[in-house]
């Protein structure tokens, strides 16, 4: 993409780890990704769909072996040594488990103002200035500097683990399930605090999540992913509102919503199954051998034979989905016989 | 007559200045076949609800007080032989980690067998076909030959899977869930809410779900009751309680619960603060530091639980606002107010 404001591009990005035997676990395979500066990408899949290492892979915390990562015009995957490290302090990774990835040795001080120490920014006293800004902006008491993570609770800890990536003031953000490991009502307090730093500071923000009501609380695109794959990719709303891809759809209609008036008249697409095996993965559609949309169409051979790449969303602008029967008018009709199938009670007057 | 009846249930950790009131006053009846929800936020007291009906808390640390009616014998006096033969067999839990709740060095057939014959059911050889038919009620995929898969051979939804298969075993009465789907993806969530739903319609088993998310519960409770610090804030049915919703603390949760099929408004709403420390828990509504319908007295009293006067329907409230009476009751205004 030529887009200007592009402050991250990834090209056909493929990270694959050795699982010794000689094998390779191809956990993402051929993803396309560009995010906008100021802007909020969440990419939503299940566990196993090679979300989380496309987060490492942009970081540069795990090698890509293969296609390009552009930050701020520059391709990541080929840098090296001072140059790398001078990129990488301009990105930063907010993690899930704010007991697991703090320290328990460090003071809470010492540990948001490491990454200063780490790129050798300023004196002392700037740092201690620093810190305490820090330790403000994400709503810490000063009083808690010299305290240990175990002192703390789980949204204090988590606000702990935002500082520390904020202080370097970087222009990226990678959050990796930053509210799954938290309470309902502090997971509130956190989301809120994201959405404001990021507002205030124009940040460009990467949330990895599994949950969809956080996901489309906090995005601006989305991208979701299957199988190592992005399988639908664009606008918020545009996704949400009108699911293109099946496996989009049956995501959707499988989270709950507090609610049961609610919860009664929604389509539920319960899939059979499990995704493929990383290790064999079929040569056509990787979501072919549980698709809804494919049984109802009697299944097509062109699916179990030709990987769909993809494609625009037919007057949606900025929402791409890889199926091939997205567009035709049999996939419409085939998509509501799916869903009377499914759930024959919904056919009534309370669907839209 | 109710399958299990908790009657005054406290659980204290520790003694002195340092003891913990995990659990307090929580009294509550399961009919057969209901699914009662018990959802709660960490510290809440819902998995120690949990541990006391099984009798699985540490003897020498905890004390537990009160009693737990199961076919007319309290569970809380039983001795241990007697207790052995309900634990397992007659009341059975499912765990959130079934990595750590299963054997890793055993196949999932023998584990299945073992529990079988820990509790005499059916000869060896029934034994055997009596696991892989369970694997396959509960929808593992290829039981027969899975039934000699290892539980690392297994992903995350099928090892669930298997656990339920375990605590069906032995046609349990009652089937305690701690955070079952908690640790699953959300299409595997679905599945497993759908089977546990259908099992409890076929077995007439009663289903204690434990969750800390009041989503899910929209999907799998007859009956919802909220625990705040230990003690049962509200309880309704489901309908009732999610339609309906009266206590301010459960207001507060629902409210900050990010809603799929709502796009967004421009912040969440948030319950200010944090749960009180459980060494320090005030003295009046445990609620009360984080109400913004607090008034004095809540700081001072601790609320009952009460029917509240405003539902049609039976709906337990513990709430000085919604208690009617001189000096209590303000929300009740508000919600005539609200009403014209």
């Amino acid at each position: 993409m030529t887009d200007r404001t592009a402050l991250m591009d990834v090209r056909d990005l493929q990270v694959s780890y050795r699982v010794g035997q000689g094998r390779r676990l191809h956990a993402v395979d051929g993803v396309d990704l560009t995010v906008a500066e100021g802007e909020v990408l969440c990419i939503v899949g299940e566990s196993g769909s090679g979300k989380s290492t496309i987060g490492k892979a942009v970081l540069g915390l795990i090698p890509a072996s293969g296609g390009a990562i552009d930050f701020d015009g520059i391709d990541m995957t080929t840098l090296r040594g001072r140059a790398l490290r001078r990129l990488r302090a301009r990105m930063q990774m907010i993690f899930q488990d704010p007991y697991a990835s703090l320290d328990p040795r460090m003071t809470v001080g010492e540990i948001i103002a490491e990454p200063l120490a780490i790129h050798s920014r300023g004196g002392s006293v700037h740092h201690r200035e620093r810190l305490l800004t820090a330790m403000r902006d994400v709503g810490l008491m000063p009083a808690l500097v010299d305290s240990y993570p175990h002192e703390l609770s789980g949204g204090q800890r988590q606000r702990v683990g935002i500082a520390r990536a904020l202080i370097l003031e970087p222009a990226l953000v990678v959050a990796d399930e930053p509210v799954a490991a938290l309470d309902v009502s502090i997971q509130a307090q956190v989301v809120n605090l994201l959405q404001d730093l990021q507002r205030s500071r124009k940040l460009t923000l990467i949330v990895i999540s599994h949950d969809l009501a956080v996901v489309r609380h906090l995005a601006d695109r989305v991208a979701v992913m299957y199988s190592g794959r992005i399988v639908e990719y664009g606008d918020r709303e545009s996704i949400y509102e009108h699911p293109a891809h099946p496996y989009t759809r049956a995501l959707l209609s499988a989270a709950p919503i507090p609610d049961p008036a609610v919860e009664r008249e929604r389509e539920r697409i319960v899939l059979e199954g499990e995704p493929p095996s990383p290790f064999a993965r079929p040569d056509g559609c990787r979501f072919s051998s549980r698709c809804p949309l494919r049984a109802a169409l009697g299944n097509p051979d062109i699916c179990a034979h030709e990987d769909p790449r993809l494609t625009p969303v037919v007057e949606r602008p900025d929402h791409t989905a890889a199926c091939h029967f997205i567009e035709s008018d049999r996939g419409e009709a085939a998509r509501g016989r799916a869903s009377v199938h499914h759930h024959p009670h919904d056919q009534g007057e309370n669907r839209e | 007559m109710p399958t299990l009846d908790v009657e005054h249930l406290s659980v204290t950790f520790g003694s002195g200045s340092q003891a913990v009131k995990a659990v307090e006053d929580v009294s509550f009846v399961l009919h057969p076949g209901e699914t009662l929800a018990v959802v709660g936020e960490s510290g809440s007291g819902k998995s120690v609800t949990a541990l006391a009906i099984m009798r699985l808390l540490p003897q020498h640390s905890s004390s537990v007080g009160g009693a737990i009616v199961f076919d007319g014998k309290d569970l809380l006096r039983m001795r241990r032989g007697e207790l052995r033969e309900i634990r397992g067999n007659r009341i059975a839990m499912v765990y959130q980690d079934p990595m750590t709740a299963l054997n890793p060095a055993m196949t999932v057939g023998a584990q299945l067998v073992e529990t079988m014959r820990a509790h005499g059911v059916g000869t060896a050889r029934d034994r055997r076909a009596r696991a892989v038919e369970l694997l396959t009620q509960v929808g593992l995929p290829d039981a027969p030959a899975r039934v000699e898969a290892y539980p690392h051979q297994l992903s995350g939804g099928m090892r669930q899977r298997v656990m339920i298969a375990m605590a069906l075993a032995c046609g349990p009465d009652v089937i305690l869930a701690d955070e079952i789907t908690t640790a699953l993806d959300v299409t595997v969530q679905a599945q497993i809410l759908e089977l546990l739903a259908r099992l409890s319609r076929e077995h007439g088993a009663s289903v204690i779900f434990i969750t800390h998310n009041l989503a899910v519960v929209a999907r799998i409770g007859d009956y919802v009751q909220v625990m705040y610090a230990g003690q049962i804030v509200e309880r309704a049915a489901t309908v009732e309680l999610l339609g309906n919703p009266l206590v301010p603390y459960t207001l507060g949760l629902l409210a900050s619960t990010p809603r799929l099929d709502e796009d967004r408004s421009d912040r969440l709403s948030t319950i200010p603060g944090e749960p009180p420390n459980p060494r320090q828990r005030p003295a009046g509504c445990r609620f009360a530091s984080r109400c913004r319908s607090r008034h004095e007295l809540c700081d001072t009293e601790l609320p009952p639980l009460i029917q509240a006067p405003t539902a049609a329907e039976p709906h337990e409230v513990r709430c000085w606002g919604l208690m009617p009476g001189e000096g209590t009751g303000w929300l009740l205004d508000e919600e005539k107010e609200d009403a014209q």
